[in-house]
């Protein structure tokens, strides 16, 4: 479990592994940030083998999301299983995010 | 509540999903609707444990968590009770109105109120009961009943 981070093309994607939650959405904060101080600006977090996430993993993500923008730069959603996607419908995070079924479509125009 | 099961446990974010698990598996009566247990009871069930620790104990390591879940053929009821002083449900933003979207945090009880069927806080506000009613299965019929994800 945990972060894979990779680079495609000028994106960067982290696939999150098992679950992000409040124990390891720390974790996620910081690898992001650390690319973004390094200039990356293009981000996907792909979920394909997330099983679980709570509301501070939610949370995490929103507070990505803006900090990305304030940079010029965007966060993309890709793969949400039904069971994610229903938790970001309920809480209207749909509507904040950018969500792919799959990582060549969040690819896609970034 | 008669419960089937109390947990006893540290204040400990890591064991969250630990009793989650011990939980979810005494749970033999919900097989008709196995993602009402996977989602909404999961989540429910996390985030009281997660609320209780980090802010009901305010990540107080020498505080404790309990859990009581009774299992019925109509329900599972789960009861977390943490150690701190309460707080106010009833003071909580709406996460999903504009101004909040954007802010980090304040899903977790609007997770458990939409996932869960009923959500009750004790006087104190430091005891949170979450009912999951089951699926009644009628002869010849499918499932019927409670809260869809």
């Amino acid at each position: 479990m945990g972060f894979r981070i990779e680079k495609v093309n000028d994106v960067l994607v982290v696939d999150v592994e098992g679950q992000l939650i409040v124990g390891n959405r720390q974790e996620l904060k910081q690898k992001v940030l650390e690319e973004l101080e390094k200039g990356e600006r293009k981000f996907i977090v792909d979920f394909e083998k997330t099983g679980y996430i709570d509301s501070s993993g939610l949370g995490v993500l929103v507070s990505l999301s803006k900090k990305i923008r304030e940079q010029g730069g965007e966060l993309r959603l890709a793969n949400l299983n039904e069971d994610l996607r229903t938790l970001f419908e309920l809480t209207k995070l749909d509507t904040l995010f950018h969500i792919s079924d799959s990582r060549d479509g969040a690819l896609q125009g970034l | 509540m008669a419960p089937d099961l109390i947990l006893d446990i540290p204040n400990d974010l890591s064991s969250i999903e630990e009793a989650v698990d011990f939980v979810m598996q005494r749970c033999t009566s919900c097989g008709e609707d196995p993602r009402r247990l996977r989602l909404n009871l999961r989540v429910g069930l996390a985030e009281a444990l997660a609320n209780a620790m980090l802010y009901g104990n305010a990540r107080d390591p020498s505080k404790r968590v309990k859990v009581e879940v009774a299992f019925q053929d109509s329900a599972i009821t789960a009861r977390v009770t943490d150690e701190g002083t309460g707080f106010d449900p009833l003071s909580l933003p709406d996460p999903t109105c504009p101004a909040n979207l954007l802010k980090a945090n304040g899903r977790g009880i609007f997770l458990m109120r939409k996932l869960l069927d009923e959500v009750h806080f004790n006087d104190r506000g430091n005891s949170v009961t979450l009912v999951l009613r089951l699926p009644r299965v009628l002869p010849d019929e499918g499932p019927e009943g409670g809260a869809k994800a």
